[in-house]
């Protein structure tokens, strides 16, 4: 009663064995080895966002395109993965050759707007580099952005002193300079094969 | 947040919202319009509507929001659209309200469905249901291809779906409520069979997933969590809710089947020929 339908079974099997194999192979020789990061066009929508800047003036991404974005989610009270980005993707950014600097920028998005106001936020992104901007906005608008990026973030409860911890996307986000998203950095990534990543992706069509 | 906040769509999918208002109501109009003799008692209509609100309430809610970011909702969102709700569904044996809409529909249309039949008796193939099934699962918590889907929405939606579809064709496989004496149903040792045959798989991946030392999952750490959780316990519980939940449930769709089979022991005549004595 089993294998009434397809009189032959084995040439059923082998389609999807052949397709599954075709994905496998074309998978593997698709992944575009050049990229030290991870490949994301196609796979987000691109960038749009109207937030706060460090000088309290209401900025949308459109404001910003013809420049390669590196779209990086955290807070200023952040004890270690925030510092170590924002170094490495300010050393990336120094080591490139000086015209493309200028057409590089890191966006910081602090999603704790209830303690990063934007004075402080300034004085933060300051001490790493002038090309990082400091960005925020008020909660429904951080969680809107988030959740287009795929992403989100949590409060942990205060302790005895009002300190809590914050929970976020420790990868950044580059968008090419149309705002296309590109590129998915990794936290493991080196400061040297972020510039290399980003040197080609600004090479690609100046 | 209110309770509108958890009840809510976290991402709103009109086709995921109207598909499941769609299958209520025509299970709701062919319930009441279709003869008495025929309609499913209260238990198997509650059982029916349990499932389809369990899958409803992990796609369209505040779960959903939480299946993103947590590993082991993720793994919880799945065990309800490929195991739970499906089980459920297949359980409450819609069979009769399905009957009910077949004699409804014109023959025109008949005719147009038959590729769809087609299709639905290749999937149906013990072996291809099987590999199916287990496939799926692997295909969608395989690193990268996992990585994908959660960075994608479409990718998202697209797993989810597939989840759902698969488990429903799975388990209504299982609990065909149709005798396989009296009809073309799959005999009752080879759904125990099959049961068995997934379940291996699936305990190798979760327990795979609960000792792996390193993160096999990095997607949850590189998109932030739903709240500060040591990654390492989100992995192992997800890990523990791949590998147990779903050998449970195929021990107790084993039973099921089993139960059935005894039920109908001595009931029909056996296909199988008497053994005769040959002559040569």
């Amino acid at each position: 009663m089993s294998f009434h339908c397809p009189a032959n079974l084995r040439s059923w099997l082998q389609l999807p064995l052949l397709l599954a194999t075709t994905f496998l192979l074309g998978g593997c020789l698709g992944e575009d080895a050049s990229w030290h990061g991870k490949d994301i066009q196609g796979l987000m929508p691109e960038l749009a966002f109207e937030l706060t800047d460090t000088s309290g003036e209401t900025i949308r991404a459109e404001e910003l395109d013809g420049q390669i974005r590196l779209l990086f989610f955290g807070f200023t009270s952040c004890p270690d993965v925030c510092p170590t980005t924002l170094q490495k993707l300010s050393q990336a950014i120094k080591a490139m050759p000086s015209e493309m600097q200028s057409q590089t920028l890191a966006l910081f998005v602090s999603v704790d707007p209830e303690r990063d106001t934007p004075e402080r936020l300034a004085s933060y992104v300051d001490f790493f580099d002038k090309r990082i901007v400091g960005l925020t906005g008020d909660e429904p608008a951080l969680r809107e952005l988030a959740k287009r990026y795929r992403t989100t973030f949590g409060y942990d409860e205060p302790d005895a002193d009002g300190n809590y911890a914050v929970s976020h996307s420790s990868a950044v986000y580059v968008f090419d300079r149309e705002g296309k998203a590109r590129l998915l950095l990794r936290p493991n990534l080196s400061a040297d094969e972020i510039r290399q990543d980003l040197v080609a992706l600004a090479g690609e069509n100046s | 947040m209110s309770i509108f906040d958890y009840v809510a769509p976290y991402d709103f999918s009109a086709l995921t919202v109207l598909s499941y208002m769609l299958v209520l109501a025509f299970y709701g109009y062919g319930v009441l319009r279709m003869p008495e003799g025929d309609r499913p008692g209260t238990g198997r209509i509650l059982t029916f509507v349990l499932g389809v609100m369990l899958c409803y309430g992990v796609m369209q809610t505040r779960f959903d929001y939480y299946s993103q970011y947590m590993f082991f909702v993720h793994r919880g969102q799945h065990l309800i659209l490929h195991h739970l709700g499906p089980f459920l569904i297949a359980l409450s044996n819609p069979l009769p309200v399905m009957r009910f809409w077949y004699n409804q529909i014109s023959p025109g249309l008949k005719v147009a469905l038959k590729p769809v039949g087609f299709v639905y008796r290749c999937l149906q193939q013990p072996l291809i249901a099987s590999v199916l099934f287990v496939g799926l699962i692997y295909f969608w918590l395989w690193p990268p291809i996992h990585f994908d889907a959660m960075l994608s929405r479409n990718l998202y939606w697209i797993m989810n779906w597939s989840m759902l579809l698969d488990g429903l064709l799975f388990w209504w496989l299982i609990f065909d409520p149709r005798s396989p004496a009296l009809s073309s149903a799959l005999g009752y040792g080879k759904r125990m069979l099959i049961l068995a045959l997934v379940a291996i798989p699936q305990m190798v991946l979760g327990a795979t997933i609960v000792f792996s030392r390193g993160m096999v999952y990095d997607v949850y750490e590189v998109c932030g969590r739903a709240w500060p959780m040591e990654p390492a316990t989100d992995q192992l519980i997800g890990g523990l809710l791949t590998w147990i939940p779903p050998a449970m449930m195929s021990i107790l769709g084993i039973l099921i089947i089993l139960r059935r089979a005894m039920h109908e022991d001595g009931k029909y005549p056996t296909r199988s020929n008497p053994l005769k004595v040959t002559t040569s």
